[in-house]
């Protein structure tokens, strides 16, 4: 499944909903997209990976990335993913220690109105 | 004696291919339903760093991925051409396509995935090869 991308904002957070395949084929989409979003200066974005079937290092690259371009802005990056084949690779790479990841869009945007 | 021998261009569309590939012999060859998605997982990442290292280093050169079903173990080999001394070193970005952020994770996440993993690397490349348990007739039981 190739990859389908979408974006909208809800007072001062960018929800970006990602369905399909984030590979090496894939991720530069994603990459592009968060670099435009940041040059846009949407710095606080929750990103929705739960339609996403799979996920590499490549895509993994692509969300730090995005992380650190957000952090020079003193903004947020963080993800939405409930699927345990998903979450498994953010647990191999030590990045749940890195990323808030969330049940659900709800309940990420009531602790990033928390934080706010 | 392999199985399959998958041969392709260093195109990251073609990791999908070998990906799909992989997991469908995996299937046949009787390695576990639960075991179905790191078999796919690790062969893209050894596929994806593979298509990276041949797009800096030798882009007309083809990849190989062997995949056997030997002793009811089911094999992977994935074998580059491309010199190995950048393993932990970023890819320079040629066409904004390679991602530097973060070189090296992928041999990361397949000693994560796969039991039996064996990485060598040298001057003329990079051989990753990795198992899983299969079953012995193939075919996992459901």
């Amino acid at each position: 499944m190739d990859l389908k991308l979408d974006h909208h904002s809800e007072d001062n957070l960018t929800i970006v909903d990602v369905e399909g395949e984030i590979d090496v084929y894939t991720a530069p989409r994603l990459r592009e997209l968060l670099i435009d979003l940041v040059n846009k200066g949407n710095f606080h974005l929750l990103v929705n990976m739960e339609k996403v079937d799979f996920l590499d290092s490549t895509g993994l690259g692509v969300l730090v990335g995005g992380l650190k371009r957000v952090r020079a802005h003193d903004g947020s990056l963080e993800l939405v993913c409930t699927q345990e084949r998903i979450l498994k690779i953010f647990r191999i790479t030590g990045l749940t220690k890195v990323f808030g990841i969330y049940a659900s869009v709800d309940e990420a945007k009531e602790a990033h109105g928390r934080d706010k | 004696m392999a199985t399959v021998e998958l041969t392709f261009s260093a195109l990251p569309a073609h990791v999908r291919t070998a990906r799909l590939v992989a997991t469908a012999i995996a299937r046949r060859t009787g390695v576990s339903e639960a075991l179905l998605d790191e078999v796919r997982l690790a062969v893209g990442e050894a596929c994806s760093r593979a298509v990276e290292a041949h797009r800096v280093h030798c882009p007309g050169e083809p990849i190989v991925i062997e995949l056997r079903d030997d002793s009811g173990r089911f094999e992977v080999t994935v074998t580059d051409v491309a010199p190995s001394d950048d393993l932990q070193q970023p890819v320079v970005p040629t066409d904004g396509a390679l991602l530097p952020e973060m070189p090296g994770l992928g041999i990361a996440v397949i000693a994560g995935l796969a039991d039996d993993v064996e990485v060598s690397s040298g001057a003329k490349g990079m051989r990753i090869r990795m198992s899983w348990p299969a079953s012995p007739n193939g075919v996992a039981a459901v």
